[in-house]
């Protein structure tokens, strides 16, 4: 999960780099390209060799092991490697027959969508109104923002110490409203507290994000929407959001990969090294089946069934979603 | 600065020559915090005691982690020479015939003579093979032992119960007393595989898994401890047992805090608890039933073993040897015993801190020993279990379903015996 870097894909800039750039080449567009400035290099070569360096990376750090995953998922093996057999699909029809793995396939899926959806509509939310702020804005965003430096881990830390179930602060702010909540013991509550801190650890990435998509919507634009609609919401439903919606897109994206898979710190924290009847996500049975139970070939076919998951995913997002977004 | 580089040099320069004659080999250990400093003391004491051997610890983090990176190494050649490896992942390392030199084997190949007598009781089978060949060499030991708060005993009037129908009879005191009659910290090691030895029952067929790994499979659906289940979930719903989760430490700041009255916990727990109970406490063994018929016996170890791996010169097995020789003489034990809390596995060794008087200073400090000292019965010996690690995670979900009112008991071990045979039977294609 690369981070793009911290540069606004606004509609009006010719698209030097980031995000902007990277899907508009997915929407391969020969007409826009010519416009766009060209380097030329004197050897055909050179390209090449400049790109030598991220492909090696992403050879030996992502295709090999991938490689790799789907080859032992079709074996079952001793751990340490004396004897495996081929199985076929068992390892396939062993884990999709399992009520238990569906039943973390389903809590992921909601797990996902919630995460993703209240990430993005309170980063949304913030950046709209710390936009709007003129005075001390400085100050608001680095209040916003700082929270994204904290380490997965040490925000699950955390967020579990505000949901303790003996010291807990948030519980006893729920017990005020006779809300008994069990975070640990209780499946529901344990996934509210997930949700809860995987939220408010990704709220500031996209507020980021949003924030300076919001200054990249040049002044004449507002300007003329403002005398054409007196209604600040409707301005904002019929200009203004269109106009982010390349970095919305983008950000639906990040977030349902970080939903996904970066959660997985807080999990872990948030269970305490032992899941139990709590929730978990799809990539946190993989550890432990993998990492802990020493199944490889189980928690192989595990990944690479997440590999499909995430694959699928993305395409119906990047054919169903993307559709509807204006990128100029 | 370039003082700096000159002392930097002349340092490394010096321990160069000193490795240089010794033969270098490595211990991958899951310890952290205190027990993980202990290690590295152990590891200097051997390294002065003479010159031939230099031995370098590495902690690879938790026990889990440990068992993976060794694994993950032994895959590429890069194995260290000794792995701790824990209770619950015996069964891997045993199962995977020539991953590991039986430290028996090793032991009398270097000239040493090796009594399995000069063992306490309860730590000789556990990671022995089913003739009793020691495979692994028992290293930090430990038992499951019951806590008791003296002032919540004394408050009540009571006194701590030995078994499970005594402590039904004083938790309704102990509850007006205002306390938590009973908290505990881990089910799968307390109340599953320690009920089967402590009663003396059969765990899994097989001879508890040590004959052979094919058609092994659980006896959890015994109505015995469906039984003690149904009186665990029973007292919840009373009042008379406290239930916090599956981590260790949740239930444990109960007893710490005066909150609970009996706590079970680990004997070696009582370096750490020695520093945080708000209150005084002592300790005796785990209850058992005294309605069950030969119940009583010793429980099993917990912890772990350290394990000699395969494929290293004759050299460095020879170094692995004498380490392990030096770990057990009685003195190296004492000291390892008295600075961790985990139980001397030697019976010299406990004799040696008996005769100094240790055990009429600490009496906890003798509780987990006595406890594995207790007379073996035929299913107190130990278990050996595939991909174990998993089924215990099954069972602390079926757990904590049964104390949130999601499931029966009934169901719930139905399902664990179902879903862990369906994990033995996996495993026995793995090592076949």
């Amino acid at each position: 999960m690369t981070h793009a870097p911290l540069s606004s894909p606004t509609p009006a800039a010719p698209f030097p780099s980031g995000a902007g750039g990277l899907f508009r080449r997915f929407k391969a567009r020969p007409s826009e390209d010519t416009s766009a400035k060209r380097v030329q290099f004197n050897s055909p070569l050179l390209p090449y060799l400049f790109l030598a360096p991220q492909m090696a990376i992403i050879f030996i750090f992502f295709y090999w092991p991938s490689v790799q995953a789907i080859q032992s998922s079709f074996y079952l093996e001793d751990p340490f490697g004396f004897g495996s057999s081929f199985v076929g699909l068992a390892n396939y029809t062993d884990v999709l027959k399992s009520n238990e793995y569906l039943g973390i396939a389903r809590f992921t899926a909601v797990f996902t969508a919630l995460v993703t959806f209240f990430s993005l509509s309170i980063g949304l939310l913030l950046a709209v109104k710390a936009d709007g702020v003129i005075r001390g804005n400085a100050a608001y965003k680095t209040l916003l923002i700082w929270v994204y430096a904290i380490a997965p881990p040490v925000a699950g830390l955390m967020g579990m110490m505000m949901f303790d179930q003996h010291i807990g602060p948030l519980v006893k702010f729920a017990g005020l409203f006779g809300w008994e909540m069990k975070v640990g013991l209780n499946y529901n509550d344990t996934a509210f507290a997930m949700i809860v801190v995987s939220v408010w650890k990704q709220i500031p990435y996209n507020f980021i994000f949003f924030l300076s998509g919001l200054q990249g919507i040049p002044v004449s634009v507002r300007e003329a929407a403002i005398m054409d609609c007196r209604s600040g919401l409707r301005r904002f439903w019929t200009v203004i959001l269109p106009l982010l919606a390349p970095t919305a897109f983008f950000l639906l994206i990040i977030n349902t990969t970080y939903a996904l898979f970066d959660t997985f710190g807080v999990i872990d924290v948030i269970v305490k090294d032992k899941a139990a009847n709590n929730p978990i996500t799809l990539v946190y049975k993989v550890y432990m089946d993998g990492f802990r139970g020493n199944d490889l070939g189980g928690s192989s076919a595990q990944s690479v069934i997440l590999m499909i998951i995430v694959f699928v995913l993305t395409i119906f997002q990047f054919r169903f979603i993307e559709r509807r977004v204006h990128y100029n | 600065m370039i003082r700096k580089f000159t002392m930097t040099g002349l340092a490394l320069a010096f321990s160069a020559t000193s490795s240089l004659a010794a033969t270098n080999i490595t211990w991958w250990h899951g310890m952290a915090g205190r027990n993980g400093e202990v290690i590295n003391e152990v590891a200097q004491k051997f390294n002065a005691s003479q010159t031939a051997c230099a031995l370098t610890p590495v902690s690879k983090g938790t026990y889990e982690e440990a068992l993976a990176s060794g694994i993950a190494a032994f895959r590429s050649g890069e194995q260290p020479n000794i792995l701790q490896v824990f209770d619950a992942g015996a069964a891997t390392i045993i199962n995977a015939k020539g991953a590991v030199i039986p430290a028996e084997d090793l032991i009398t190949k270097a000239g040493y003579t090796f009594d399995r007598n000069a063992f306490i009781d309860g730590v000789r089978y556990f990671y022995a093979d089913s003739d009793g060949k020691f495979v692994g060499m028992p290293f930090n030991s430990s038992a499951p032992i019951m806590y008791i708060n003296d002032e919540a005993l004394k408050k009540a009037g009571v006194e701590a119960p030995k078994t499970w129908e005594e402590f039904e009879a004083i938790a309704p005191k102990l509850k007006e007393a205002g306390f938590i009659p009973l908290v505990q910290s881990q089910l799968t090691w307390q109340f599953t595989e320690n009920f089967f030895s402590r009663n003396n029952i059969q765990f899994a067929t097989n001879n508890n898994g040590y004959d052979s790994v094919v058609d092994t499979q659980l006896k959890v659906t015994d109505p015995n401890l469906v039984m003690m289940f149904d009186k665990l979930k029973a007292w919840k719903d009373e009042g008379y047992f406290g239930f916090y989760g599956a981590g260790w430490n949740d239930n444990q700041k109960m007893f710490e805090e005066n909150k609970a009255a009996l706590w079970i916990g680990s004997s070696g727990s009582f370096g750490g608890l020695q520093k945080t109970a708000q209150m005084p406490f002592s300790a005796t063994f785990l209850p058992y039933w005294g309605s069950i018929k030969g119940a009583g016996t010793s429980s099993f170890i917990g912890g772990a073993a350290l394990f000699a791996m395969s494929g290293k010169s004759d050299e460095e097995n020879k170094c692995v040897a004498d380490f392990f020789q030096f770990l057990t003489s009685p003195e190296v034990q004492k000291f390892y015993h008295q600075a961790t809390g985990y139980v001397a596995i030697t019976k010299a060794a406990y004799e040696l801190a008996k005769a100094e008087g240790y055990y009429n200073e600490k009496p906890v400090a003798e509780v987990g020993i006595k406890q594995l000292m207790l007379p073996a019965g035929e299913w107190s010996k130990g278990y050996r279990l595939g991909f174990y690690p998993q089924i215990r995670e099954i069972m602390e979900r079926e757990y904590g379903r049964i104390f949130s009112g999601e499931v029966s008991v009934k169901d719930a071990f139905d399902t664990i015996e179902k879903e862990g045979n369906e994990l033995l039977a996996r495993f026995a294609k793995t090592a076949g």
